[in-house]
């Protein structure tokens, strides 16, 4: 199976600053790929570029299509939710739903409305008669009735309570998610999603600067608990980060023979959010 | 799993047209035939009412009787002088049509960038050539027919309230008030109308959308003020001899083009309404004349009809283009 999205060389600036800078990376059917920045490291540009929504210098393709050419025919295989509030305010639920289904070849009415019948959402409802999560669940509804090949989520639960957050993800896991979907998400609330990812994409300024699978990161990456006595040689083993909690110091290191580590105290799996803070350290400095 | 087609999916763009819009496109026409019946009405009563303390009676007259005095000669202009009330009657409903479709235009690829909708709509499998082709198409036909709808609800209301009124007064008006062969041709013209009105449309249509595709902020001033200061610049220019373009000249066939050309009807030359004043035929046949086939299609055919209908379709294109390019706006 080739590789859903395929980018290479991927540039984008705005005025001096690059928002995309030489970017290359493959994403692979069937995975759920984490796509995880600091704000303004160009992620949103990233995502925009692949929806044919931005112009960029370098090759891409996407399902074998080129989006800036063939969007149109592109978007009946992806699907798109930016973060809320990006349906029409004078909408209705009803109207929404037949208008998808009259344009969008591979929508299932049926399962729309399924969707939307678990939730407290009327057809007679003007989406500006929504709560913010409410209109996420319509968006959600109509998005996972189509059978798309890839989704694409940019923010997509940003200023949602707990309940709502939970629901999306585990919505999108039972109802929606198989081998042949392909899922790319933003967001900033990376714990809450770090146990349905399949794979990391961290960008940098521009860069690329984590490319992984869940697995890999198992693997490459350690966090360990040291006393103050073997600080030091922690520190010679060239930790990428370190933070000090109840007078002992944490380390997480990349690469590192993981007997070696044992040695100089308790080892951990390390969190996404703790690789997260320890690769873009000085981003904002 | 469905069955889509282009002509279907455009269709469908028109119908969202006209959810997001059906105040202005349905609702405003109906309403103002509604109040223009709801005054025809008031009118009658006072009248009927003044007339009865003045002690007037208008049951002494019978226009039964008086009728079969008149001429074919007399009825025939009677007839005439009908149609034009029953078509200028219309005119609020036509002011009302410029005013919303024009404010449509102009937020037609803005207001959607602004609330950042546009993503959603560009979510779905949509052309941007479609989506904006699917506003003019609401600008331009559906709501133009609509309103003709309305027209027609208002002058058939405006009927039925002066049978009454005469049958109250033991008269019977129908023969005089209903005459469904012109009723029947004045609706066919209006609706031979729309189209006529619409490519003469399609310059404003285009600056308008033009501009609302281009703006990041207040289309309105760029629509509007861009044409306006370079007319005022060029007819300083002019006061200062150092321009041979005349500025009436762009005044009337740039600026009032590009933004007045949504007046329905407003293709009708100030020549041929300058000749109505001379003309002392009676108004019903001049109207006819100024509306007949022939000069409909003479008017067509003019380079000022179908070069602002180039121009058009070229700002269509580009706001098209720009539909494209501008998504980045508001991110």
């Amino acid at each position: 199976m080739s590789a859903v999205v395929q980018a290479k060389g991927l540039s984008k600036r705005y005025g001096n600053t690059a928002a995309l800078d030489d970017v290359s990376f493959d994403i692979d059917a069937g995975r759920i790929v984490g796509l995880v920045g600091p704000n303004g490291a160009g992620k949103t540009t990233a995502l925009k570029a692949i929806l044919g929504l931005a112009e960029f210098d370098g090759s891409l393709s996407v399902l074998g299509l080129d989006p800036r050419t063939h969007r149109t025919q592109l978007m009946e295989q992806v699907c798109f939710i930016a973060d809320v509030a990006v349906l029409p305010r004078w909408l209705r639920v009803g109207d929404a739903v037949d208008f998808v289904g009259g344009v969008h070849p591979r929508f299932s009415r049926e399962k729309c409305e399924k969707l939307l019948a678990r939730t407290k959402i009327k057809p007679t409802q003007r989406v500006r008669e929504l709560s913010k999560g409410m209109i996420v669940q319509l968006h959600l509804a109509l998005v996972m009735a189509i059978d798309a090949k890839l989704l694409i989520l940019d923010e997509p639960t940003l200023g949602l309570d707990i309940l709502y957050r939970k629901e999306f993800y585990n919505n999108l896991l039972s109802d929606y998610f198989d081998e042949q979907k392909t899922i790319l998400v933003t967001t900033h609330q990376i714990e809450e999603i770090e146990h349905i990812l399949t794979d990391l994409l961290f960008i940098k300024e521009g860069k690329i600067v984590l490319d992984a699978t869940m697995d890999d990161v198992g693997e490459r990456f350690a966090e360990v608990m040291v006393n103050p006595d073997k600080a030091d040689a922690a520190r010679a083993l060239q930790p990428l980060y370190e933070r000090q909690i109840f007078g002992k110091s944490i380390f997480l290191f990349d690469g590192i023979d993981k007997a070696r580590l044992a040695e100089l105290g308790e080892l951990h799996k390390p969190s996404v959010a703790d690789l997260f803070v320890a690769t873009m350290k000085g981003t904002y400095a | 799993m469905n069955a889509i087609t282009p002509t279907g999916k455009f269709l469908w763009q028109v119908k969202r047209e006209l959810w997001e819009h059906r105040g202005g496109f349905l609702w405003t026409p109906v309403i103002i035939a509604l109040v223009m019946l709801a005054f025809i009405a008031m009118g009658l009563v006072t009248a009927e009412l003044t007339a009865q303390r003045a002690g007037f009676t208008l049951n002494g007259i019978h226009i039964d009787q008086l009728a079969s005095h008149i001429d074919a000669d007399a009825m025939a202009k009677f007839q005439g002088a009908l149609d034009v009330g029953l078509i200028t009657m219309g005119m609020p409903i036509r002011i009302a049509l410029f005013v919303v479709v024009f404010f449509y235009a102009l937020g037609a690829l803005y207001n959607d960038r602004a609330d950042r909708s546009v993503l959603f709509w560009k979510s779905l499998p949509l052309s941007d050539t479609q989506t904006v082709l699917s506003k003019v198409a609401a600008g331009l036909i559906l709501a133009p027919a609509l309103a003709v709808l309305g027209m027609i609800v208002l002058q058939l209301g405006f009927l039925i309230l002066f049978s009454l009124y005469a049958a109250i007064h033991g008269i019977n008006a129908l023969p005089y008030l209903w005459s469904p062969t012109h009723l029947i041709a004045m609706w066919i013209k209006f609706a031979v109308l729309i189209p006529v009105n619409a490519l003469w449309a399609l310059p404003t249509m285009g600056w308008l959308l033009l501009c609302s595709a281009w703006a990041r902020s207040k289309p309105f001033l760029w629509a509007v003020m861009l044409p306006v200061v370079t007319g005022v610049i060029i007819t300083w220019m002019q006061l200062m001899q150092s321009f041979s373009l005349h500025s009436g000249w762009f005044w009337q066939h740039v600026i009032g083009r590009v933004l007045l050309s949504l007046i329905p009807e407003s293709w009708i030359s100030l020549d041929s309404l300058k000749a109505l004043d001379h003309a002392n035929a009676d108004p019903s046949l001049a109207l006819g004349n100024l509306f007949s086939f022939g000069a409909i299609a003479e008017r067509m055919a003019s380079a000022n009809f179908l070069i602002g209908v180039a121009a058009g379709l070229a700002m269509i294109a580009a706001a098209i283009w720009l539909r494209r390019k501008r998504v980045e706006a508001f991110a």
